[in-house]
């Protein structure tokens, strides 16, 4: 079975398959960027605790990503509990970190003349600073989701779902039948997923970027 | 000292109207810092004027004005706004009732033109329709037309245009007072000088109470009705108006801060409506012909005198010649006046607008160019010498 017939033949597996990895990448970013956002407008200010959730971050970034999904089975058994967990650990670093530079970026002046013309709190962090922050943020949601394509192949070491079972079978079998066919499809799947959200973030980019600040 | 009240150094003037500001005994010392900031200040801001504070940097000047907003919160002391205690108001609702401009103008660039001026008038939960319309009479206001610069961008704009906005969003729900930090201090010299023009005219029409800090004295003479000059420590040195302050400089300090030259300042930032204007019978068309020649003949200058409209409008001179023999209302007899120059120019702007005109006998005009008096070469001569007189009166004090 030469690749091409292997792909028509294991169509609505793969398919399904790449459905899955988009799924569980696109919730998990999601899940980052919600904590990333909530955590970064609550420490930027303070230059000390910034760098204590950058860093608790930054270490959990280190952590070897077989290693912490093997780690987190213990805890949460196998399956799709584990790998989600890994995943938005592993988005946190770059979306914390952008959300926090982003805010810090905000030049001091019109946080200054947001405040002399009488807004609340609230209203500069909501129409002023996160606002202004969004392309940062955003390109820290992009390298999120990069990352998190990569990593999310390796999940299936935890049974998780995705293209990475694709990849696992095909490297346990190797030398047998479609062995090569099968971590092929699985490795192409993810970089050609990875290429579209790209393309959607830049996309998305244009349509939630005020004219006033594009670049 | 001088007969005037105004040369005292600490505020005496009455905070008359609806919109003046009074700091009293209010001092600021920041956590960590030996000396205060500000240091027992003590001033009162007239309704309708432009106090100026002047200081170098470090008098406090700043701090002083953020007080009044309560962007700093003083340490001891009360400050009444508009006749309201500012530390009983909350500070977002007190901000939003104090206009705010500050240098570069601090436009949100992700905001249009429109949304930024919106912004206070939105705040105070006023309907679309209502901001939209105000924040078109602004922009006109500003001398920015409406349909092309709304939709835009801040970064779309120059550096002046952006400062328009600026005053236009600081305006956008009429407030009493204005509260202006350098607004003009990153211009070019040419747009500054252009801002402060319109500034004064935009004063003339609307006349609000503003605090404007700098520390161009040539600024500070230009546009404050009074001028409070800060010394190290937020003291305030002296408190007057700007040709007080040029005539009797209260210490050393102020003399050398202001860098001599007084006499031409004095040229160049009195302005007409400091200087007697010549009084000389005033005419309306429908006045009887007879009554008026018998007016102008008692008046001063025995020959002529002015026909206003309505609105008190100067239109032409009317002399007695063209009064000769005439019954009836005075119609539409005389020559019409030369373009009139408005009270709120210098003197300087002044002699130049006499020396170039046709006409010996110029009116002066206020706001809404009604009609304030005449002006010639010799009143303003007169001024002068006036002026140089109390100022050889001051130097050869003991």
């Amino acid at each position: 079975m030469n690749f091409w017939e292997y792909l028509a033949d294991r169509r609505e597996l793969l398919t399904f398959e790449a459905w899955q990895h988009a799924s569980m990448v696109f919730q998990c970013v999601l899940a980052a960027l919600v904590i990333g956002l909530l955590i970064g407008v609550a420490v930027y200010r303070s230059p000390r605790a910034a760098a204590l959730a950058t860093g608790t971050a930054g270490v959990i970034f280190t952590i070897p990503a077989l290693a912490l999904l093997g780690l987190l089975i213990t805890p949460l058994g196998l399956g799709v509990a584990p790998s989600v967990v890994a995943l938005t650990l592993y988005s946190l670093l770059p979306i914390l970190r952008n959300t926090i530079v982003g805010l810090n970026g905000v030049d001091p002046a019109l946080v200054d003349a947001a405040r002399g013309i009488g807004m609340s709190r609230r209203m500069i962090l909501l129409r002023v600073q996160l606002p202004l922050a969004w392309p940062v943020v955003l390109t820290g949601v992009r390298v999120a989701t990069q990352l998190a394509m990569g990593i999310g192949a390796i999940a299936a070491y935890a049974s998780g779902p995705g293209l990475g079972e694709q990849i696992f079978s095909g490297l346990a079998r190797l030398g047998g039948a479609n062995a090569v066919n099968m971590t092929l499809a699985g490795t192409l799947g993810v970089i050609l997923l990875a290429l579209l959200f790209d393309a959607c973030y830049l996309l998305i980019g244009r349509l939630t970027t005020p004219r006033g600040i594009r670049a | 000292m001088h007969e005037t009240p105004d040369t005292s150094t600490t505020a005496t003037a009455e905070a008359g109207g609806s919109g003046g500001i009074e700091l009293i005994n209010v001092t600021k010392r920041f956590p960590g810092q030996k000396t205060p900031a500000v240091d027992d200040i003590t001033m009162t801001i007239p309704s309708g004027e432009i106090v100026v504070l002047l200081g170098p940097s470090g008098s406090g000047k700043t701090t002083t004005m953020r007080l009044i907003n309560r962007l700093i919160e003083p340490t001891a002391g009360t400050i009444i706004v508009a006749g309201q205690n500012a530390l009983d108001i909350d500070p977002n609702e007190l901000r939003r009732h104090i206009g705010y401009v500050i240098q570069n103008a601090g436009l949100f660039p992700h905001m249009t033109v429109g949304t930024n001026i919106g912004l206070v008038p939105q705040m105070l939960g006023w309907d679309k329709k209502r901001i939209a319309d105000r924040t078109d009479e602004l922009l006109r206001l500003v001398d920015l037309d409406p349909a092309t610069y709304r939709d835009r961008y801040p970064r779309e704009l120059s550096g002046g245009q952006q400062q328009r906005v600026g005053v236009a969003r600081a305006l956008a729900a009429d407030p009493p007072a204005m509260l202006m930090d350098e607004p003009f201090g990153a211009l070019d010299p040419i747009t500054r000088e252009r801002l402060q023009d319109e500034l004064l005219q935009l004063q003339e029409e609307l006349g609000k109470t503003i605090v404007f800090v700098t520390h161009d004295v040539d600024e500070a003479l230009k546009l404050g009705d009074r001028i409070a000059i800060l010394g190290q420590g937020s003291r305030i040195a002296q408190y007057a108006t700007p040709q007080e302050i040029l005539l009797n400089p209260a210490d050393e300090y102020v003399e050398q801060f202001l860098g001599g030259g007084q006499a031409m300042k004095l040229l160049k930032f009195s302005r007409v409506a400091d200087v007697p204007l010549d009084e000389i019978p005033e005419v309306r068309a429908g006045e009887d012909a007879a009554a008026v020649r018998a007016r102008i003949e008692e008046s001063d200058n025995g020959s002529f005198g002015i026909v206003l409209d309505e609105a008190r409008r100067p239109l032409r001179w009317i002399t007695l010649d063209d009064l000769d023999g005439v019954t009836g209302p005075v119609g539409e007899r005389g020559d019409a006046t030369a373009a009139p120059i408005r009270a709120r120019i210098t003197l300087q702007q002044a002699l130049e607008a006499l020396i170039q005109i046709e006409q010996d006998w110029v009116p002066v005009v206020g706001p809404r160019n009604v009609y304030r008096g005449t002006v010639t070469l010799a009143t303003l001569q007169n001024a002068i010498k006036d002026m140089k007189e109390r100022t050889r009166r001051r130097t050869a004090r003991p």
